[in-house]
Parts: structure tokens; C-alpha cells; sequence
């Protein structure tokens, strides 16, 4: 029995449905019922119930690709802050061949307290914190662009079904966006009018990302702007 | 602050004898452990009481001062409960200031006391708007085996019947001891009686282990006439209206018989 | 100085500030509103404005403070200089003390603490100003800033009080009946499960009494339950209300 309509706001302590449903995400299970644990909107499937959260920080996956800052360096690697509960850690190891012993100045020299770095989770479990690496291509430091956070549980919608609202946003905006799972995107133009277009166009999904035809606004609004940037240059 | 790890099996141990009605210790869920309480064990003390509640000790000191009464009541004596949680008492309280729990515990006693009137703080005046008795009731914890609070509660109520104030004589607006003594007059006699709850049932009188154990804590202090004065819920857990009120059902006759042996001793 | 009034209900079984026995004070609830804390809400009941913002969770150093199972929850109630008729110090009173304790204990069994093991959450509740029932109001607004923050919760833990005045069994007491009413009994339940996680009292009542009073402020909280509720959503409702019919 389902007690809201799909796609309908929900509180946390919300009765969402009764019977054999199994308990998604930002849900939890009494017995036969299970209620919402989150603010968000609710999503009835034929087996499960869930919440998509409206606001809710990063919990780490392995596989993620984040975007994170150094925090801290000692000799064993960097402390990265990855906009999580947990600090992520970085291991020397993972940049330096095996057997080399680093000195904590050559790690230094790799990257430094406030460096980003594009990286990926290769391991995190309840006892330890969240680990990095950057050895895959294309990770590494960032040394070029602007930031945008936003809430990462709308992370999802900033990518848009099959690509669907980066891809439009790439196009309208001719930037390269490259969106860490923890709620941090990178964005690079080819001059920081773009690079602004785009981090509006973010927020403007951010706060509009739980509404229809989103998209559609978004090229509009891009658009506009750019209308009216051409205008005032010209 | 944080619990003592306590094991699992043991954890299982308890609930499972109290779901059959019964405790580790052979009592029943409203039975209290044996208590035992001496009056005027610090003669220094213008009043004083020592209370062996099983193995939970509590000692509490009653010492009378002179002082000037608070600028909104200037015909009341002044009543102030503070409660020390020693570090002989047990491997978890540590030397400095009070803890949230020992502050808790006097403001709840403190409560029991105040709510039930049980010290006609009017009579405790000596020269209005200048000179007031001063009642200070130390609460000091000895051993802790669970139970502080009732045990607190019937140390300061039995060390305020024991209490004795010098007599006193005004002249030219100076207080002058004269001697003899006058008993404290305690026109109440308010009682505290805890529960913990665990997986669903309610244990009167918690001893250390179940206190461990419990999800969470209820106290309903009674006065003489059988009416509540005073409640506190504790621990992190949650309980139910039913709960509260069968609780309160049995603290009130619990009540009563401690207090017998309060009045009594 | 403020005048004592001589009755706190008038022939017309009106209370002091014109409201009827069952009558909450007017409440004014915001969520959202500080842009630094990963959480934060606004209440207004009656005189009363309370704030509370959350930090976390957030790892906890030193590491052996944290809890290797869970996370920590630390509560701080504390009033403002400037928020009660005398003028009070800013150093931690005992009663602050006690009652950052007790408000804890209401909203610990709210949260999925076993989720986030070895962080702490800072729940910080200031008393901008008091007029009677800052706890529970405290609990209230509390409670929505912990759900802005994205902390999963069970339910909102929401709070009321109830008490006697003048022989008379009422609801939500303000600072004058508080002070010189005959029982004040603060409550706070988490309306979903019927589970109770605060409860006090102080005063002087029968058992009958006792329960009339927890009835009532039961039925007071159900109906601040529904304010939360829409107080938590109104920035998206209005959001999508805008957007959705342009």
C-alpha cells in the first residue's frame, strides 16, 4: 500500500508505504512499513521504495570520482578534504614507484596543503577512512578552472538522464565540465564569462532540481545571458 | 560518560531474565535492593545521612550558613543541592568540575525537595531583605552501583530530617548564636523512584549493569500526599505514554514504602 | 521589573495573553537560514526566538574521543546575554548544563547514529530570547536543523509543554505561568512511533492531573508537527510553485 503519489515531497518520519516493499535508499523499514529518512522525493518501484534526498552530504563509494583538497602532508601520503564526514587519504604509494623512499619534501613538491586534485575511491569500509588514487589518466592535480560545490545528492541531475543536462550544458556553454561525485564540479571555459555561464546554470539546477522541465529552462536561461552578454559587448 | 563496554552475552543475559519477569540479582521488577540508612554520621555536619542502597553508597551533608536572601524573595531562606561524583566512587568519574550527570542529579533532587515544599524556607528567614539560613545539601556519591538518583534523594531528605540550627538571637542587626539547637522543620518528605527501561520492560531500582543496559531512564519523585513533584527522563531512548503511566502507577506505592523507612530510621 | 499579575486566568477562562486553555502560542518556524552551518532553522513561539545550527557529521579529533561505532552527538542550549529580563553571564549555568543534557537524550534516538561511525554532530541551540518553553521550542527547531543538514532521521522529534495554572490543566506555558503556575511539564515524542524522549516535570500534581497533562501536550506537539513539516518544505514548494507555472 502506497501512502503519497510518486514524485511527491516527503519529511523524514513520513509513513511512505506498507507491505513487501524492500527499503531504498533514505528509507528505513518497522516490520511491514517503511518511512522516509530523509527530506526528498519519494519513488515507488515495484519492489522497493526510495527517497531522493534534496540535501544530504557525500558518503564515499569505491569508484567515485571526486574532487578534493589537500589538507594535510606527512610521510606516509596527503590528507585530502573530499567534501565528506571522512578525510580521504592519498598515499605516497600511489604516485611513487615501489621501493622509493620519499622524503616528506618531495611529497611536498607533488601536491601541497590547499592543491585539488581529480581522484578516484579505490577502497572505503566502517573502520577506516575513504582511500585515493590518481594513477588512472586524466587524475591528477587541477590546475586550471573554477569550482562549483552544490549538494551532491543533486549530483545526478547536473548529469540528467543518459547525459542528457551536462551534455546540453557542455553545448551551450563551451566548457569542459568534469563533476566529482561528492558534490564538486570543475568547470573549465574558454574565458571566465563561460566558466561563469555555466556555475549559474549549476546553481540554478540546484535549486530547481527537484522541479519538471528543468532542461529546457536551462538552455533558455543560458541563452539569455549570453543574448545579453553579446549585446553589452558589442 | 560513555558506557563501560559491557559484554554481549551479558547484555543478552539481562533482558532475557527480565523479559521472564526476573533479574540477574533474584529480584523481582519492582523490588528494591536492600537498603540501609544511618542519620548524624558527620557530627560536624549540622545534619547528615550515609544510605546503602545494595552496593550503591551515597553520603549526603547538610551545613547551614547565613547569608542574604536572592533580591526577588527577600523572606525566603535559600535552599541549594550540589552533588559530587568522587573518583573513589568508581573507575568512571574523574577529578574536576561536575559532570552533566552529577549536575543532574542535584537538580533533580533539588526539585523533589523545592516542588514538594518540604522546607518552609520562610521560616529560615532571620532579618528580612538582609539575613537568611542558607541550607547547603552536598550530595556525595561513595560507590556507584547503579541508582544514584533514589539513593541521593533519600540521603538528603533523611540528612534534612537529622538537621539541627543553631539557636540565634538578633542584636543591633547582627546574628549572635546562643546555644542550643532547633530541629529543621521538614513538613514533607519527598521520595525519588527510578526506573530503567529494557527491551520494552520497566525495572524498578537499576543496579549498574542494567543501567548499562537500558534504553532509557524515568524518575518520579512522590511527596507525602502522593503526588508527584518531580519527574526527569534520561538515557537515550524513548518510551511511551503507557509506559510512563504504569510507571507512575508503581513509583507512587514504591514511594511510600521508602519513605517509611526514610521517616523511620 | 515586570508587574505580577494577580490571576493567571480570568472569568473568562482567558490566560494572561488572551488564549483559551488549549491555545499554542503563534509560531513562526524558518529552515535554511544560516549559509555557514550545514544545517540550520529559526522558531518563533510566542516571545520566545530560538536559533540552532548543525555541524557535521564531521570527523572528531582527538581520535580517541570518537565513538568507534557511531557518530557523537553533542548538544549545546545556551542562552544569550540578553535574552531574559535580568541580564545573565554567558558562562554555562547548570540549568544550561542540564538541559543541554536532556535535550540530547530527545533527539539521540531520532538519528541513524550507527551510520557515521567515528564523527560527531553539533547540534548548537541559542536563546535569542526566552518567554517560557525554551527547551521544548529548542527541541522543535532543533530538529529542523538537523534534518536541513541532511542527517538521516527516523522522525522529527518535535516539543511541548503542559502545565497547571491556577487549577487549570494548559497548554504551552509562557514565562509568567511558568514562574508562578503550579506544574510545568516539558514533553517531546517523535509523533511517527508515539515514542516519548523527553519528558520533565516540576510542580505539584496528582496522577490524574499527571496524565491530563501529558495528553494535552501530546496533542500540542502533534500539531507542531505539522508546522515542521510544512517548514521544511516551503523553500521547495514555493520553488517549484514558481518555476513549474511560468
Amino acid at each position: 500500500m502506497r501512502f503519497y503519489e510518486n514524485r511527491q515531497l516527503v519529511t523524514p518520519g513520513d509513513l511512505l508505504a506498507e507491505g513487501d516493499y524492500v527499503a531504498g535508499k533514505n528509507t528505513y523499514r518497522i516490520d511491514n512499513r517503511i518511512y522516509a529518512s530523509r527530506l526528498g522525493l519519494v519513488e515507488y518501484g515495484d519492489r522497493e521504495v526510495r527517497v531522493v534526498a534534496l540535501n544530504a552530504f557525500y558518503v564515499p563509494s569505491v569508484g567515485d570520482l571526486v574532487i578534493g583538497k589537500i589538507t594535510e602532508v606527512n610521510v606516509n601520503g596527503w590528507i585530502v578534504d573530499i567534501n565528506s564526514p571522512y578525510s580521504a587519504i592519498l598515499k605516497a604509494s600511489d604516485v611513487f614507484e615501489r621501493g622509493f623512499k620519499p622524503q616528506k619534501d618531495d611529497l611536498t613538491e607533488i601536491f601541497n596543503i590547499g592543491d585539488l586534485i581529480l581522484a578516484k575511491i579505490t577502497s572505503y569500509d566502517r573502520t577506516r577512512n575513504p582511500q585515493l588514487t590518481i594513477r588512472e589518466p586524466g587524475l591528477g592535480k587541477i590546475t586550471k578552472g573554477q569550482i562549483v560545490k552544490i549538494t551532491p545528492t543533486k549530483i545526478p541531475r547536473v548529469i540528467g538522464r543518459k547525459g542528457s543536462m551536462i551534455n546540453t550544458l557542455k553545448r551551450e556553454t563551451g566548457c569542459r565540465i568534469t563533476i566529482g561525485q561528492n558534490g564538486l564540479i570543475l568547470i573549465h571555459g574558454k574565458n571566465p564569462d563561460d566558466e561563469r555561464l555555466a556555475i549559474m546554470a549549476i546553481h540554478k539546477i540546484e535549486l530547481e532540481a527537484h522541479t519538471s522541465g528543468l532542461t529546457d529552462r536551462v538552455t533558455e536561461m543560458i541563452r539569455r545571458e549570453k543574448g545579453v552578454r553579446d549585446e553589452e559587448g558589442s | 560518560m560513555y558506557s563501560m563496554v559491557i559484554s554481549r552475552v551479558r547484555r543478552r543475559q539481562i533482558a532475557q531474565l527480565i523479559a521472564g519477569g526476573k533479574r540477574l540479582d533474584g529480584r523481582g521488577l519492582t523490588d528494591y535492593r536492600k537498603i540501609k540508612i544511618e542519620k548524624g554520621v558527620i557530627e560536624k555536619a549540622e545534619g547528615s545521612a550515609c544510605v546503602y542502597l545494595g552496593r550503591t553508597q551515597v553520603l549526603a551533608g547538610v551545613k547551614i550558613g547565613i547569608g542574604e536572601p536572592f533580591p526577588d524573595r527577600p523572606n525566603e531562606g535559600v535552599l541549594t543541592v550540589n552533588s559530587e561524583f568522587v573518583p573513589l566512587a568508581s573507575p568512571e568519574f574523574e577529578a574536576g568540575p561536575p559532570s552533566e550527570e552529577s549536575i543532574e542529579l542535584a537538580r533533580v533532587v533539588d526539585r523533589g525537595i523545592r516542588e514538594s515544599n518540604a522546607i518552609d524556607l520562610e521560616k529560615l528567614c532571620i532579618i528580612p531583605g538582609k539575613k537568611v539560613f542558607i541550607v547547603f545539601i552536598d550530595i556525595y556519591v561513595l560507590n556507584h552501583d547503579g541508582n544514584l538518583i533514589d539513593a541521593s534523594a533519600m540521603a538528603a531528605l533523611a540528612a534534612l530530617l537529622n538537621t539541627k540550627i543553631f539557636n540565634y538571637e538578633v542584636v543591633d542587626g547582627e546574628v549572635e548564636i546562643k546555644p542550643g539547637f532547633t530541629q529543621l522543620p521538614v513538613r514533607n518528605y519527598p521520595i525519588a523512584v527510578t526506573f530503567a527501561e529494557i527491551d520494552g520492560r520497566l525495572v524498578v531500582d537499576p543496579w549498574l549493569d542494567e543501567e548499562e543496559v537500558m534504553n532509557a531512564r524515568l524518575t518520579l519523585t512522590f511527596d507525602k500526599d502522593g503526588k508527584i513533584c518531580a519527574i526527569q527522563k534520561g538515557g537515550s531512548g524513548a518510551l511511551t505514554k503507557e509506559q510512563i503511566l504504569e510507571a507512575a502507577k508503581i513509583a507512587q506505592k514504591k514511594a511510600e514504602e521508602l519513605r517509611k523507612l526514610v521517616v523511620e530510621s | 521589573m515586570k508587574k505580577v499579575p494577580e490571576r493567571l486566568i480570568d472569568e473568562n477562562m482567558l490566560r494572561v495573553d488572551g488564549r483559551r486553555w488549549n491555545e499554542l502560542r503563534p509560531i513562526k518556524l524558518e529552515v535554511g537560514i544560516l549559509s555557514n552551518a550545514d544545517g540550520s532553522a529559526y522558531i518563533e513561539q510566542g516571545r520566545s526566538k530560538i536559533l540552532a545550527a548543525v555541524y557535521g557529521p564531521r570527523e572528531l579529533h582527538p581520535r580517541h574521543l570518537a565513538l568507534p561505532d557511531r557518530a557523537m552527538l553533542r548538544c549545546r542550549y545556551h542562552m544569550a546575554p540578553f535574552s531574559v529580563e535580568e541580564r545573565k553571564s554567558p558562562a554555562p549555568s547548570r540549568r544550561e548544563i542540564e538541559l543541554s543534557k536532556v535535550i540530547r537524550e530527545a533527539l539521540e534516538p531520532t538519528i541513524f547514529l550507527e551510520l557515521y561511525p567515528r564523527t560527531a554532530i553539533d547540534l548548537y541551540i541559542e536563546i535569542l530570547q526566552a518567554d517560557g518553553g525554551t527547551r521544548c521550542a529548542g527541541i522543535t527547531v532543533a530538529s529542523l536543523a538537523l534534518a536541513d543538514a541532511g542527517i538521516p532521521m527516523r522522525d522529527l522529534v518535535v516539543a511541548c509543554a503542559a502545565g497547571k495554572v491556577d487549577g487549570q490543566i494548559v497548554l504551552d506555558l509562557n514565562d509568567v505561568e511558568d514562574k508562578l503556575g503550579e506544574a510545568d511539564v516539558p514533553l517531546a515524542m517523535m509523533p511517527s512511533l508515539g515514542a516519548i524522549t523527553l519528558l520533565q516535570m516540576d510542580g505539584m500534581l496528582t496522577v490524574e492531573e499527571f496524565e491530563q497533562a501529558i495528553n494535552l501536550a501530546m496533542e500540542g506537539c502533534r500539531q507542531i508537527y505539522k508546522l515542521q513539516k510544512e517548514a521544511l518544505k516551503a523553500k521547495y514548494t514555493a520553488i517549484k510553485e514558481e518555476v513549474e507555472t511560468q
